[in-house]
């Protein structure tokens, strides 16, 4: 197959496409569940997905999607609806909660799955591809279904965008304007049931927490503004899932599910590690360069006072000596200053150690960081 | 003996009740300490510890392989605590994040390896509690199936860990920095947990699969949490309702012919939902029951401290009438009518034709609300 073979091939594209809807979706809605804290939330809808895909089938009694996709949306919703009663009207907690209502749904999910087993075959049903995900089985009348629920969710989202951002972000000041902070709240959590139902034939079920989360997770990290969080989150999404979706299509036997995610989980590290301003490395980087700094102001405002004491403006100082002084070896300290032009090397008897002395400029270095210290320190 | 071990159904039940049992052991730790969502990152990205370990060792079961897939289980905990540690994520959020893309890799490498290991991504998912009796050990002389040993090996590491550190588990679970200052080590105790319930998902994942694990751990402990403040209660009701769901799970899948493991799992649903609905004293009936008992009491409260109110005043006549109790006190005129007769039935109040007068008794419970610092004469 050449590359252009490729850029060509139909199910290729049809594959792309889905995993753009996808990413658009579980992008916007993961962004709020995100800033929300209601990361896993995303995790048990995936789950709860299962008995109403078989329950979409039985009812429809083929395997014939907008059933299935119903079927998944009306179990996720119902799984939201059984974490909020739980932890609303019982002591459990949210994380007990969310556990429960994943796992009981999905142990109602495979019990389904057999029932549909027995009747036929669900491997022949082509249920098995939920679990998770088979990009090349999406057909082009799938797309239409996907990007019409993608469509509804972004005119929702857009059609309340300030009342959900001042949910997501001050739900008390939200409540003293009179909004209907639970409604909207609500809304938001069953709308991430729309993103699995989107993912359920890319990602599958099992995984679709990771698409709510990894690329909202990944995009906050490069910016702080709602907006840009939210469109750079489904851009993300969109490039994880195609990466994700074509690898698999390529037929190497590889479920597309796990590619997608270990994509979006790539996006997510990279981001933690080296976004600008927020990255790990950068802030790591930066400490560095700042103890390092620290540490010369240091070796230089020792070497003043030695020279002070001395009543030697040029008093050189030993090397052994200084590392003495600061209890570390300040060779690489020392040579940093010699070459910004603090210090220079003195003159010594032959076998003694390197001497340094302060420069004019290192002088006035050293004086600016006493004088900061004031007459307390040394 | 050996017919019974070589019975099927015997077989499937006893793992089913040692799956439980070891599950159950744990999970109350995890929910009172609300880390409930572990035993969700645990199960799913055990997959890749096992899939793992069976690439080095190339075995699938053995003690080995049990504590070599279980550190995976703990490498999620660490890396989950590593990425929230940044800073740049929430808790949640890192939660959702580590264990898709560890489960993701697991189930590529069953991918790709999936002709070499007997485990696919199906029994990953559903496991084959129904099957556990064809693969047997040799075990003094006797046919044993090898879930089973391994199961009842983790149930009894489980309860030996549970026992012996009974105390302690106690102190770090409802006080950990009280535990910490006793030097208990709450920290390493924690981890102990997790590896052990790493090791049992492990042990559990031939059976019941990564999944349906989730709600062995979770649902009975929960339910059990419902119905009781005690912790020996919660942990031994825990065992109690996990055993229930196995037997009554194993019944209804043989009579309907579906999954056994994702019935069992299933009723344990079932039972949270008695536990939730129907407990005596958090379930939402009772505190249905006590609320309404509580309106009536009010009712009967308010009418006698109306009574006694009004009693020496001139406007006795006006006020201290059954009329009043709707024109003055706002019932309706059905509501008084079952006000007055039930503090009549109660002996608060007498009638005299139209006027309403106080019996002793009745006036001690005014007395008692209106000047409560007369009672018990404290």
């Amino acid at each position: 197959m050449t590359a252009w073979d490729l850029l060509s091939d139909y199910t290729l594209h049809t594959v792309a496409m889905g995993a753009a809807i996808l990413g658009v979706i579980s992008g916007v809605l993961g962004s709020f569940a995100v800033l929300r804290q209601q990361s896993l939330m995303g995790d048990a809808l995936s789950h709860a997905a299962l008995p109403g895909v078989c329950l979409g089938f039985l009812v429809a009694g083929t395997r014939d999607l907008g059933w299935i996709l119903g079927g998944a949306l009306f179990t996720g919703g119902l799984a939201a609806l059984t974490v909020l009663a739980l932890t609303r009207l019982s002591r459990l907690k949210t994380d007990a909660a969310i556990g429960i209502a994943l796992s009981v749904f999905f142990a109602v999910g495979v019990v389904l799955l057999t029932v549909i087993q027995r009747m036929g075959g669900a491997s022949q049903a082509g249920l098995e591809t939920f679990l998770f995900g088979q990009a090349a089985a999406i057909l082009r009348s799938d797309l239409v279904l996907m990007g019409g629920v993608t469509g509804v969710a972004l005119t929702v989202v857009l059609a309340l965008w300030k009342e959900f951002k001042l949910v997501t972000f001050d739900p008390e000041f939200a409540r003293t304007l009179g909004l209907p902070v639970t409604l909207l709240e609500v809304a938001l959590t069953v709308m991430v049931a729309l993103a699995v139902v989107v993912g359920l034939q890319m990602v599958g079920v099992v995984l679709m927490a990771a698409m709510v989360i990894a690329p909202a997770a990944a995009a906050r990290q490069w910016v702080s503004r709602l907006e840009h969080m939210v469109v750079l989150a489904a851009l993300i999404g969109m490039a994880s899932g195609i990466v994700g979706a074509v690898i698999s299509a390529l037929g190497a036997g590889l479920a597309t599910g796990p590619l997608i995610v270990l994509a979006a989980s790539a996006a997510v590290l990279v981001s933690i590690l080296f976004a600008p301003g927020r990255g790990v490395v950068w802030e790591a980087a930066g400490r560095v360069r700042e103890r390092r700094r620290l540490r010369g102001r240091q070796v230089l405002a020792t070497m003043l006072s030695l020279a002070r004491e001395h009543g030697d403006p040029d008093y050189p100082a030993e090397q052994g000596m200084l590392d003495a002084y600061h209890r570390l070896g300040t060779h690489g300290v020392l040579e940093r200053l010699e070459a910004r032009g603090q210090v220079r090397r003195a003159r010594h008897m032959p076998g003694e150690g390197r001497h340094w002395v302060l420069t004019p400029e290192g002088r006035r270095e050293a004086e600016r960081t006493l004088a900061e210290i004031g007459p307390g320190g040394r | 003996m050996q017919a019974i071990l070589d019975n099927p159904a015997l077989m499937i039940v006893a793992t089913g009740l040692m799956v439980g049992a070891a599950s159950a052991l744990l999970g109350p730790f995890l929910i009172l300490r609300r880390n409930a969502m572990l035993a969700d990152a645990i199960s799913h990205s055990i997959v890749f510890g096992i899939v793992t370990v069976w690439l080095i060792t190339g075995a699938v079961a053995g003690p080995v392989q049990i504590a070599g897939a279980a550190l995976t289980g703990v490498l999620t905990v660490v890396l989950t605590e590593l990425v929230a540690g940044t800073g740049r994520v929430k808790h949640d959020a890192a939660i959702g994040l580590v264990f898709p893309a560890l489960f993701s890799m697991g189930v590529l490498l069953l991918n790709v390896y999936a002709r070499e290991v007997h485990i696919d991504a199906h029994t990953v998912l559903l496991g084959e509690i129904g099957f556990v009796w064809l693969d047997t050990v040799e075990l003094a002389g006797y046919r044993v199936p090898q879930a089973l040993v391994w199961m009842g090996a983790m149930a009894a590491v489980n309860a030996a860990f549970v026992a012996l550190f009974w105390k302690e588990l106690k102190l770090a679970t409802f006080d950990p920095v009280l535990a910490a200052a006793f030097g208990f080590r709450p920290r390493v105790l924690f981890y102990a947990l997790l590896f052990l319930v790493s090791g049992t998902a492990v042990a559990a994942f031939d059976a019941v699969g990564a999944i349906l694990f989730i709600a062995f751990v979770i649902v009975p402990p929960a339910a059990a949490y419902l119905l009781s403040d005690r912790l020996v209660w919660i942990v031994l009701g825990g065992v109690a309702i996990s055993a229930v769901s196995t037997l009554s799970g194993y019944g209804l899948a043989v009579a309907w012919d579906v999954s056994i493991g994702g019935m069992m799992a299933s009723m344990t649903g079932v039972c949270l939902a008695a536990a939730f609905l129907f407990g005596p004293r958090y379930g939402l009936v009772a505190g249905l029951h006590r609320r309404a008992r509580q309106a009536v009491e009010n009712e009967a409260r308010a009418l006698v401290v109306h009574l006694a109110t009004h009693e020496a005043g001139a406007e006795r006549q006006e006020e201290n009438v059954a009329a009043a109790m709707h024109t003055h006190l706002g019932w309706s005129a059905e509501r008084a009518r079952a006000v007055l007769a039930r503090s009549i039935d109660r002996d608060f109040v007498r009638r005299d034709g139209e006027a309403l007068e106080l019996t002793e008794t009745g006036r001690e419970e005014a007395e008692a609300l209106l000047q409560p610092w007369r009672r018990g004469g404290g």
